[in-house]
């Protein structure tokens, strides 16, 4: 498996689609550096920017390589290796190359601007750690989605309603279940329905970081509460995880059971 | 005997009597005690207690004289009674370090307590887990300076307040530096009195705390990391000018909180970071120029029925959110501002946007109704729908608009 995450990582970091992405980031975080003084405001703007993109690009990234690499697959099908080990290496391969690209475009610029010194580096340091668990969710959603269709546009149009539902349409419903039910005491259920979506999950953990819970009122006294003890941050980070694990049990059930 | 020598002493000294005397207190001189001193000085006398510890239980100065301390003499009330009463006018007591009040449930002790007097001075003295510091009642035309009061302050039960003024006027109370009481500075029934230059910090409740109080000015203070910040409440006339609101972050906590204010004025302040910036409630006819809003929760938040309130020429600095009213009628004005988060255009180049900008978001108005909606803060969807609302305003007031934003962030010289 590992001789096959090489080979997919180190072929995603020649392309040049991975390039763009880390200079992308890089350039990014430069300028919001360079325009506002404050880390902590450059903390929020880029954590806007991580939780839009990271899994728009983790998915976009995941459907795109397993379909082109398609080829490849089939020729190490053809090859006495395990099927698990061939998909996971790809995928492994393929989440390592965004997180080191996500990694050094976002850490780089905070690194040369001092970040280390200045007591905004946890808020960075939990940032990076949700961003690389974005890219592992989302591009093991992408991978799981393009091995189940074989189709290429109907792949396409999943991996994207996948992450309109998780980017959007669920913090909808979410806020209109809120609103119906305001009568209803909902700080319980305001934290069971951040668990479910990785998206906001991670919002959250950064929020409570930046210590905007005091905004919150009740609620945010109430999930500080939850999620801000070494407890709360286990529990989340457990969470993220199982987003990590789900899809990835999908792959290898789909994958060891696939007529290719 | 020693009544003759006070007698005799009063003698050898009565030709001098118009100039003040000295009497010098230290624990190996003649007088080893404050008490002692007290009671043979007369009218305009100076004691100047030298350095040393002096346990004397509660002192009462019944005459108008100077305590001088010199190198600090520390006076000690072991956790059992207050220290320093004063009922005599014109009293100066500086350069005391008193300490060791203790709390009590019953009576409210203090550090120095003024009790219907008149012309006192207390200046430059230091008070250290003294339960209440100094606490005037009755009393007039008197001035509080340079004091440090630090307490220890744990509970607000059981703790009292650094500086506290019940039914008092013409007071001046500047450059002292309070910290860890119950409210910082406590003015209730308080007229015509100056809160000047003043550090009140790290209280429990409120840096300072205005309670049916008029005509009182608070100028160049600084609040910083209390419970919930300062409080007006009831009072009339109150000119708020100055004063620097600080790190008062929390569940509860405000800048500035004002109920049932009228006719002040707010200029010149600067709110940084506090939960809500400025809370009012049923507060009419205020001004609010030149204040600067940095990253706070809520700059401002209004309830229950404010009206011809003026806000102008303020900076609005990346606030969570602006503002927030809880009703739609609104008579206020909030023209002519610069908000950091206004993306409007100047074509006309005359300084001001061309589109109003609305301080409301929706969003905003979904946190009054269910405020666990929260927890979307600073989602994608969110912003989506603030975008949405300010293209076509359906749910927010269209009325609470600033008609000429400014484009460019006005400069204070602070």
């Amino acid at each position: 498996m590992f001789k096959i995450l090489k080979y997919s990582f180190f072929d995603l970091t020649r392309s040049r689609w991975a390039y763009i992405y880390t200079a992308f980031f890089f350039l990014f975080t430069v300028s919001l550096l360079w325009l506002s003084g404050g880390m902590s405001k450059v903390v929020i703007s880029l954590m806007n920017v991580i939780l839009v993109l990271v899994p728009l690009i983790a998915t976009m990234f995941g459907v795109m390589y397993y379909y082109n690499s398609r080829e490849f697959t089939e020729l190490l099908l053809a090859q006495p290796i395990r099927r698990t080990t061939i998909f996971f290496g790809q995928y492994l391969g393929l989440a390592l190359s965004l997180s080191i690209s996500l990694l050094l475009g976002v850490g780089l610029p905070f690194v040369l601007y001092g970040i280390f010194g200045s007591p905004e580096v946890w808020n960075f340091m939990m940032l990076l750690i949700v961003g690389v668990f974005l890219s592992f969710i989302f591009s093991a959603i992408a991978f799981f989605i393009a091995l189940r269709n074989e189709n290429h546009i109907k792949g396409f149009g999943l991996a994207i309603l996948v992450w309109l539902f998780f980017a959007v349409i669920y913090d909808g419903l979410f806020l209109l279940a809120l609103s119906l039910f305001s009568d209803y005491p909902l700080e319980q259920f305001a934290i069971g329905a951040s668990m479910f979506n990785p998206i906001d999950l991670s919002r959250v953990l950064i929020l409570l970081k930046l210590d905007i819970s005091a905004l919150m009122g009740f609620t945010g006294a109430v999930i500080q509460k939850f999620l801000g003890t070494a407890l709360g941050m286990a529990v989340s980070l457990t969470v993220l995880s199982v987003w990590v694990i789900l899809p990835a049990w999908g792959i290898r059930r789909v994958a060891n059971h696939k007529d290719f | 005997m020693r009544n003759i020598i006070t007698i005799a002493v009063l003698c050898l000294f009565g030709g001098l009597k118009a100039e003040a005397r000295t009497i010098t207190v230290c624990p190996s001189c003649s007088f080893s005690g404050i008490k002692q001193a007290l009671a043979a000085a007369v009218e305009g006398d100076v004691i100047l207690i030298k350095k040393g510890e002096y346990q004397e239980g509660n002192i009462i100065v019944e005459k108008p004289v100077t305590l001088r301390g010199e190198g600090f003499p520390v006076l000690d009330g072991q956790n059992e009674a207050e220290v320093l009463t004063i009922t005599a006018n014109n009293v100066v007591v500086e350069g005391l370090d008193i300490r060791n009040v203790g709390a009590s449930y019953l009576e409210d002790r203090a550090g120095i307590r003024v009790r219907k007097a008149k012309g006192f001075s207390i200046r430059n003295n230091r008070l250290n887990n003294t339960f209440f510091g100094i606490y005037l009642e009755h009393s007039a035309s008197g001035a509080i300076t340079g004091n440090k009061i630090f307490g220890e302050a744990v509970q607000e039960m059981s703790s009292g307040n650094a500086i506290h003024l019940w039914y008092c006027k013409d007071i001046l109370v500047e450059n002292n530096h309070v910290r860890g009481h119950r409210d910082g500075i406590y003015l209730e029934f308080v007229d015509n009195s100056k809160i000047r230059s003043n550090i009140s910090e790290y209280n429990l409740r409120y840096g300072l705390h205005f309670m049916f109080s008029n005509n009182d000015d608070y100028f160049r203070n600084t609040f910083r990391r209390n419970g919930a910040g300062v409080a007006v409440m009831f009072s009339r006339q109150i000119n708020m000018w100055e004063n620097k609101f600080e790190y008062n972050w929390g569940q509860a906590s405000y800048g500035l909180l004002l109920k049932e204010i009228y006719d002040a004025e707010i200029r010149d302040n600067t709110f940084r970071e506090n939960t809500i910036g400025i809370y009012v409630e049923g507060s009419n006819r205020l001004q609010y120029r030149r204040n600067e809003f940095i990253r706070n929760g809520w700059a401002i938040k209004m309830s229950g029925g404010c009206l011809d309130n003026i806000v102008t020429a303020n900076n609005f600095l990346n606030n969570t959110f602006d503002l927030s009213l809880n009703s739609a009628a609104n008579n206020n004005t909030f023209d002519g501002n610069y908000w950091s988060s206004y993306n409007g255009y100047d074509l006309n180049r005359d300084g001001t946007g061309d589109v109003p900008y609305q301080p409301v978001k929706l969003f905003n108005y979904i946190v009054n109704r269910t405020p666990e909606a929260m927890v979307l803060l600073r989602s994608l969807f969110v912003d989506l729908l603030n975008f949405s609302e300010r293209v076509s305003p359906v749910f927010t007031p269209a009325n609470v608009a600033d008609n000429r934003p400014l484009m460019r962030q006005l400069a204070f010289k602070r």
